[in-house]
């Protein structure tokens, strides 16, 4: 069964995530006895579509066209679900990204598919996919099998592993002849802060929470963050009481982060806050109260004043890291 | 302005979930349920168009019988009608978006509006699959949106980092996003008048599944990890284990 993996990219670079499905579609490809293809849309991103050969794609389609500048979801899913059936894929993959969110839907209809969202793991069993995710905040498991011919699947970024290997794959272009209408829902502007990066899709989060007492005082977890280039999070606490926006909010009514380190300063661990993070690869709680629940979910804890503990981490990890 | 609004009805955050013995879905005793959060902004918004452009707002929900409580609190924001299409057991999310999407064809709406995910599931596929199935187009994860006298809407919608500006035309659907608004609390004028208002039921069209549940289990046990000290003197040691141990530093 062939994969087909949309690769996304913002300004010609391919996001990690988008490496990462790379690899799972690579990983599927072999195990399903088919080839792995990816596909990039966009505009000036032709040469860099080769690369992701690397990553295990053995072809990749590439879309380059001003048209195709800015996102339009009813054209892109339409490019995507036109690729998966000129390649003959069997499985659709893309990273459960606020674009690949917006666009799998569409796919799936298009494609008369089964749609798997935000998926954590995928083995093959009896060449049947099987897809895992947490359900209910984290407080179940299901696996999922999509019964239709053709499946898409979305992945939660930065829970599968990309190691780039060597090489480049061969390049097709495509010319797409889409009809104006498909372009009337589009993007005419982005706003993206090139300050610290947007913890959906930072490696390392440093999270405060009511704990820290006062709006003021997350200068001290910027401070962190700014030490080890990572994200800053919030508790649902902070964010309602106006400290800070709710694009920071992880938890069940905020963002799902996996990233490699999470560290909660302040935050009790409420299980709509764990059912954001509990994924994430490590985590660290600096908090006074030893019966909290967020020790129960860390690896590394430290027990005390995060007044005390937080500032002096920033200290040693810049001695520690030279900066 | 004919506005839907699709909402869900799903298990309190609190509630303690137990898996049933089925193995595929929770245990629905003793779960309290409470109305999906995003689909909160949904309602807000779908109030809000109509106290400026007029019309109707009808809240469709499918489900069993208990989402009646949900439809009840549409009511009482006020809502103009709430629909239940029933279905007693599991749906898939496209069996879900194929049973609104077949009662919102002949209902022909300017605006559908949902929550941007359910919090049970959280698949956020619902809103776009159906926008798919009518043929028109939708935006999601929308924390702003204008809809100008001409039937055309700027929006803008959460991404990475930032946000994109998107231009649309009606008929579309849209997810809402926490920030599109400031969802009002029923009045006790408007949960009296709930009470007496009807809540219309018809059976949901019958679709078959395309995902479904081979097993729901607990997550995987964590052991707790280790409390590394209890004030500053601890943090060299956290580095360290950061650096060699968990290599993520
Ligand atoms: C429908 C619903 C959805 C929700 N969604 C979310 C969500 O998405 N995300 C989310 O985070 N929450 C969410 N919540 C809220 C959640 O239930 C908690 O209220 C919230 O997470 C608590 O935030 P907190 O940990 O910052 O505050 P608190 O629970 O008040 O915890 C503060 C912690 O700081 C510690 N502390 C205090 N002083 C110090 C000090 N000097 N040094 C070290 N530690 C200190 C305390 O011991 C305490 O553990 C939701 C709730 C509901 C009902
Ligand atoms: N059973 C349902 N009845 C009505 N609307 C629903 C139902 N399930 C989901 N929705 C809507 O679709 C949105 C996305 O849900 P989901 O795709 O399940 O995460 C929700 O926020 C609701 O607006």
């Amino acid at each position: 069964m062939n994969v087909l993996v949309f690769a996304e990219q913002r300004d010609a670079a391919f996001k990690k995530s988008s490496f990462e499905a790379v690899a799972a579609g690579r990983a599927l490809a072999d195990q399903l006895g088919g080839q792995c293809a990816a596909l990039v849309i966009g505009s000036g991103v032709a040469s860099s579509a080769g690369g992701l050969g690397a990553y295990g794609a053995s072809k990749v389609y590439a879309v380059d066209a001003a048209a195709f500048a800015r996102h339009a979801s009813l054209a892109w899913s339409k490019v995507v679900a036109d690729a998966a059936e000129t390649f003959g894929a069997g499985v659709v993959l893309l990273s459960a990204t606020q674009m690949g969110k917006d666009i799998a839907p569409r796919i799936a209809v298009a494609l008369a598919g089964g749609l798997a969202s935000d998926c954590t793991a995928l083995r093959v069993e009896g060449g049947d996919i099987i897809a895992t995710r947490p359900v209910f905040a984290g407080k179940a498991f299901i696996e999922m099998r999509i019964t239709t011919p053709v499946k898409i699947i979305t992945l939660r970024p930065n829970v599968f592993t990309a190691v780039p290997g060597v090489g480049t794959a061969p390049v097709e272009m495509l010319d797409p002849d889409l009809p104006e209408s498909l372009f009337t829902t589009s993007v005419t502007d982005t706003k993206v802060s090139t300050g610290r990066p947007d913890v959906a899709e930072a490696k390392i989060i440093v999270s405060g929470g009511r704990g820290l007492k006062g709006p003021e005082n997350f200068r001290m977890i910027e401070d962190l963050a700014d030490v080890l280039g990572a994200g800053v999070g919030a508790s649902r606490a902070v964010v309602d009481a106006g400290w800070r926006p709710h694009t920071e909010q992880v938890g069940q009514t905020g963002k799902t982060v996996s990233p490699n380190l999470y560290i909660a300063c302040g935050i009790s661990g409420a299980v709509q806050h764990l059912a954001g993070m509990s994924s994430s690869r490590y985590i660290v709680a600096i908090n006074k109260d030893k019966d909290a629940p967020i020790f129960q979910v860390a690896d590394y804890g430290i027990v005390g004043d995060l007044f005390e503990v937080v500032p002096e981490l920033t200290v040693r990890l810049k001695e520690n890291l030279g900066k | 302005m004919k506005i839907a609004v699709c909402i869900n009805h799903v298990p309190d955050t609190e509630t303690k979930i137990k898996v049933a013995p089925d193995n595929i879905s929770i245990d629905r005793t003793g779960v309290n349920y409470m109305l999906s959060p995003y689909d909160e902004f949904a309602l807000e918004e779908a109030l809000r168009l109509r106290e400026r452009f007029k019309g109707e707002v009808t809240a469709v929900s499918l489900g069993g019988d208990p989402h009646r409580d949900t439809l009840r609190k549409a009511l009482a924001m006020g809502v103009d009608r709430a629909l239940l299409l029933k279905e007693d057991g599991e749906r898939d999310s496209f069996g879900v978006a194929s049973g609104l999407a077949e009662e919102l064809k002949t209902m022909s709406p300017d605006i559908v509006l949902f929550g941007k995910q359910s919090i049970d599931y959280d698949n956020a596929q619902v809103g776009t699959l159906v926008a798919a199935l009518l043929g028109i187009p939708s935006v999601s994860v929308v924390v702003r949106m204008e809809v100008r006298d001409d039937g055309t809407v700027s929006c803008d919608r959460e991404i990475e980092g930032g946000h994109e500006t998107v231009q649309t035309k009606l008929p579309a659907v849209f997810t809402a996003q926490k920030g599109l608004n400031e969802p009002r609390y029923p009045s006790l004028k408007g949960i009296m008048a709930a009470k007496n208002k009807p809540i219309e039921a018809k059976p949901a069209a019958a679709v078959p599944a395309r995902v479904v549940t081979v097993l729901m289990r607990r997550p995987p046990a964590k052991t707790p990890g280790r409390v590394v000290g209890t004030d500053k003197s601890a943090v060299p040691e956290l580095i360290r284990l950061l650096h060699e141990e968990a290599k993520v530093i």
